[in-house]
């Protein structure tokens, strides 16, 4: 108790003198590892695979991130988190990030006091159904019994989309993703209403996926983004550029393949400032200079991490919708490296 | 020596005493660990403070005035999205007192049968009862709640079974209740004008049962004759509350479920979470109740029933009078903790979306608003005040049973 009272009181100091005492780049490079807090199962963005080691594509910022600051994205401990703990386990400093598909709001930004450091999938909530209901869109699903997890925003969003339709319905609440799964697939509710990209994940996961149908309707804006304290702006710049690095480097074409190649250098100059030959970017932001280059190597760009994890190819079968970048008419714009 | 324990031999008090002396040293040891309990909880509280300051954050309760934006399903009072956390907290505890009081009256019913067959002369009805007891007191309770959850919600039918010209399956008990993997429906009785006047007859007949009971009780200590007390005072209860209700007119319709839409509608719905838990608490509770009523019936001598039949007295009388009355002092104290702790055990009802206090204000009120410190506080205190209120109530009944002493 003495610690932590003498480190509260040098925390409170460090405040009052207007500097920063939160570092928590360097408690990560002191521990050797980054603790990151990710989704306990979400098939394509965190599952445990056969070996038991958590792959996915939230747990590829996790790797990102641990490639950038030690040139080794392995050196990552995942912290299994449900949704009622994560923000609690970012605040106490059990996890240093947590990237566990959580949705970018108001309140968890501002009055909850962390920060989200971007979007790394634009999601919305959608419902599935089971064919067999006869159901073709949510504005039918007056009366019905919808299975949803507590202490999420897709819980408030349902409540505000049913309430603006004039329909009523009854909730049963479930704990977690596989409990809400089992559920449905028990028919104890006939509708399951979470984000749509998690619903893929769910259908590709049911024995047979054909019998189930996503509804049209997608009620509210996800913007699912990693995150971590507020107090460090530091450590929120490292998971910031990591992310943008990944989208910057699809749009200018650097990929796991071609990495080696260009960091020899190229005619871009951009390129160069990203990839550390050029400009001290890693300097200022304390990290070594080939940060951007260990991303790409070990991870890949967000192109290939899509495509690796949630992608058409995979069974979870997304398109890159509005995830797409820019250029291609999605959302995806990294600011630039200068 | 002498000195130490001997004060008058020194003229006034030295500062020594407070060490060395007998008398003086317990009131000094008790002083000193207040001061040192105070301070750490003062420390804790600082630090506890400096560390909210230093992460922005203040201790503030005005989230329960905000809209709590979230719906409940099962709500013993009128419940919208638009309506308080303060509000949801109010829909937990009542789910919460709902299941608790179910839970402790069907947990004494199974714990005093299952207590009293155990000790049954009949080898098959005692060993059942033993293998009951022993299942449920060595497996803990969230297995058993998700077990009896499970068992609810796969062995039953899902609504669509009930769909169709020739369905899977059927209501019973002659179309009127109908049990489903979501739940079972009931009907539902809707009063109408005139059942208010059967309200007061049944509390009037009530209040005469009981002037009855006593005038018996009176005439049995005069006279020494006795009247089969108990199935007088209950003709006289249902007997003029029938009375009554045929007079009005039978004032009261029924409404029957039915399935419309996705669900049944109409009749009193009762889900499968609330029902796993009430049955899972209960049974569970109900295993440690039996082995006190047990223990509290052994704890009666022999001797006691030896001279009761002596008396000849009929085994039921010598229960009821004789070693009930004695077993009781021993039974009581230990059952209210098992109350206190099914209470306390009804927070586990998260674990398969039962709404309780754990799930609005300990839940999703808690998430929403990002206030744990403060959730966690009160629920706490709630708890605390329930379980006060409840045992208080029982050392009041324990009071009434304990042995006088004449």
């Amino acid at each position: 108790m003495n610690k932590s009272v003498f480190l509260g009181a040098l925390t409170v100091a460090a405040l009052s003198a207007g500097a920063a005492a939160a570092a928590t780049l360097d408690d990560v490079k002191a521990a050797g590892v980054l603790k990151c807090g990710v989704n306990p199962g979400t098939p394509g963005f965190a599952a445990p695979d056969a070996n038991g080691v958590y792959q996915g594509f939230d747990v590829d910022i996790c790797r990102a991130v641990a490639a950038a600051v030690f040139g080794d994205a392995t050196k990552v401990e995942y912290v299994p988190l449900d949704s009622s703990q994560r923000f609690t386990s970012l605040s106490t400093g059990e996890i240093d990030l947590l990237a566990r598909n959580t949705t970018w709001t108001f309140v968890r930004d501002v009055d909850l006091k962390n920060e989200f450091v971007g979007v790394n999938y634009y999601d919305g909530q959608g419902f599935i159904v089971p064919k067999a209901l006869g159901v073709s869109s949510a504005k039918e699903l007056d009366g019905a019994t919808v299975c949803i997890e507590t202490g999420t925003t897709t819980e408030l969003n349902l409540a505000d989309y049913f309430r603006a339709n004039s329909m009523s319905y009854q909730a049963v609440p479930v704990a977690t993703f596989e409990e809400a799964q089992s559920q449905f697939l028990a028919g104890a509710c006939d509708v399951y209403t979470t984000d749509a990209s998690a619903l893929a994940a769910a259908r590709s996961a049911f024995a047979t996926p054909s019998d189930y149908v996503v509804l049209p309707e997608i009620i509210s804006k996800e913007p699912l983004g990693p995150l971590v304290r507020q107090d460090d702006g530091a450590w929120g710049d490292v998971a910031r550029w990591t992310l943008n690095a990944m989208i910057a480097a699809e749009e200018l074409g650097i990929t796991s393949a071609n990495v080696g190649e260009m960091a020899a250098g190229t005619d871009n100059p951009e390129i160069n400032r990203m990839l550390g030959v050029e400009g001290g970017l890693g300097d200022m932001i304390g990290l070594p200079n080939d940060w951007v280059v260990q991303i790409l190597t070990q991870v890949g760009n967000y192109g290939e991490s899509f495509e690796r994890n949630v992608g058409e190819d995979t069974p979870i079968g997304l398109s890159r919708g509005l995830n797409a970048q820019w250029k291609d008419g999605g959302l995806l714009y990294a600011p630039p490296f200068r | 020596m002498t000195a130490a324990t001997d004060p008058d031999d020194s003229s006034g008090f030295k500062l020594s005493q407070l060490i060395y002396d007998t008398r003086y040293r317990a009131i000094t040891i008790q002083v000193l660990t207040v001061l040192a309990v105070g301070w750490m909880a003062w420390e804790l509280i600082g630090n506890l403070m400096s560390n909210l300051a230093a992460r922005g954050k203040d201790v503030s309760f005005g989230f329960l005035l905000n809209p709590a934006n979230y719906d409940i399903t099962e709500s013993l009072i009128p419940f919208s999205s638009t309506d308080t956390n303060l509000r949801a907290t109010f829909v937990g505890l009542l789910n919460t007192l709902l299941v608790a009081f179910l839970g402790c009256i069907l947990a004494l019913i199974i714990g005093i049968t299952a207590g009293v067959l155990r000790l049954s002369n009949n080898w098959i009805v005692a060993k059942l009862m033993t293998v009951y007891v022993e299942a449920f007191r060595n497996i803990p309770i969230l297995l058993w709640i998700i077990a009896v959850f499970a068992l609810l919600t796969e062995a039953t039918p899902a609504p669509s079974a009930f769909r169709g010209d020739d369905p899977t399956s059927t209501m019973k008990l002659w179309d009127t209740v109908a049990i489903t993997n979501r739940g079972t429906y009931i009907p539902r009785p809707i009063f109408e004008p005139g059942m208010g006047l059967v309200a007061i007859a049944f509390v009037l007949s009530i209040i005469g049962a009981i002037f009855f009971v006593r005038w018996s009780k009176k005439r049995f200590l005069e006279t020494g004759k006795t009247l089969p007390n108990f199935w007088i005072a209950l003709a006289i209860v249902f007997g003029v509350t029938a009375l009554v209700f045929l007079v009005m007119g039978m004032p009261v319709s029924w409404s029957l479920p039915a399935l419309t839409g996705f669900n049944f509608q109409g009749g009193l719905q009762i889900n499968n979470p609330f029902l796993a838990l009430w049955f899972a608490l209960s049974l569970f509770t109900g295993a440690f109740i039996a082995e006190i009523v047990r223990g509290g019936i052994l704890s009666v001598s022999k001797g006691q029933t030896e001279a009761a039949f002596a008396l000849g007295m009929r085994p039921s009388k010598t229960m009821n009078l004789v070693i009930l009355p004695q077993a009781l002092r021993v039974i009581i104290p230990p059952i209210i903790s098992q109350f206190l702790n099914l209470t306390k055990n009804s927070s586990l009802a998260l674990a398969i979306g039962y709404v309780d206090l754990r799930g609005t204000i300990g839940g999703t009120t808690m998430n929403v608003t990002g206030r744990e410190l403060e959730c966690v506080i009160l629920m706490m205190a709630i708890y605390l005040v329930i379980s006060l209120i409840i045992s208080s109530a029982m050392n009041l009944y324990n009071a009434s049973v304990k042995l006088k002493e004449r």
